[in-house]
């Protein structure tokens, strides 16, 4: 792969237009599959009965949240070091899909929570930490917003973005450091995961439904930035 | 069918979950695509 070729927004521009097709494809695909699984094929849960469903959304959701932020501090820090155009623009396209998974786990979360331990809300370490995670990404956002030079707004915002990224390790760790009321991490990669096969299966086809459709949505959004930006 | 929409009684909580997030990517996508057609224009 020519990485620095395609550092370059016009040569980047029309792999992403390919990109964005064949990852919108893949997530529809794999929903279609994710929900049939999560639906049809997993068993009632015993102790929560049918609203562990939501987990095949939840998870998935709240796993992106994070995973996007990171990577939307990679571009970052990229942009910085290097000082290339494509990676500002590359950070500026996660950030709404980020701030929408984010606002996805946290409104999930609060509707599984009501039936589970009786409230939509409390100021635990897990949930007010991913709140947090949310308004990084509105900070971001706005920041980005806030200054004309978008130059400028790439460098500033990236600032705000690697800065932030101490949340990341801060959401997922929450429930081993503090007492949560939020359980602890059900798949995990040193044991097996503590739930069904097909439970796990649902939400693992779901996570990669999100992935990808994460992936589209943003090439598509790098490439009306790279439009609108006049490259 | 009815049993499957009744969710086991916990059928807001769960439509709730899905309808949201179904909506709120249903509105990403389009807003996208009308900022894709504005930026060709």
């Amino acid at each position: 792969m020519k990485w620095f070729w395609y550092a370059s927004p016009q040569t980047f521009y029309p792999l992403a237009g390919r990109i964005a097709r064949w990852s919108a494809l893949g997530a529809a695909v794999l929903a279609v599959c994710g929900l049939y699984i999560g639906f049809f094929v997993a068993p009632t849960d015993a102790q929560q009965g049918e609203a562990y469903r939501i987990i095949f959304i939840h998870v998935p959701a709240a796993w992106m949240s994070m995973f996007i932020y990171v990577v939307m501090a990679v571009w970052s820090a990229l942009c910085l070091a290097l000082n290339t155009r494509l990676s500002g623009m590359m950070a500026a396209a996660l950030a709404p899909t980020g701030a929408l998974f984010t606002f996805i786990a946290l409104w999930t979360g609060s509707l599984w929570g009501k039936p589970t331990w009786g409230t939509y809300w409390v100021w635990d370490a897990r949930l007010t930490s991913e709140l947090i995670l949310l308004f990084l990404y509105l900070g971001f956002i706005a920041l980005r917003a806030s200054i004309d030079d978008p130059r400028r707004a790439d460098r500033a915002a990236a600032v705000l973005a690697i800065v932030g990224v101490v949340n990341v390790p801060i959401i997922y760790y929450s429930v081993q450091w503090w007492n949560t009321l939020h359980q602890g991490a059900s798949v995990s990669l040193t044991r097996a995961p503590s739930m069904a096969a097909t439970m796990l299966a649902g939400m693992l086809v779901m996570a990669l439904a999100f992935w990808l459709y994460a992936i589209a949505v943003s090439m598509v959004r790098v490439r009306c930035i790279i439009r609108e930006r006049g490259e | 069918m009815s049993d499957f929409w009744a969710m086991g009684g916990y059928a807001w909580y769960v439509w709730g979950s899905y309808g949201v997030t179904a909506v709120v990517l249903v509105l990403e996508v389009m807003a996208l695509r009308r900022r894709a057609r504005e930026a060709k224009t």
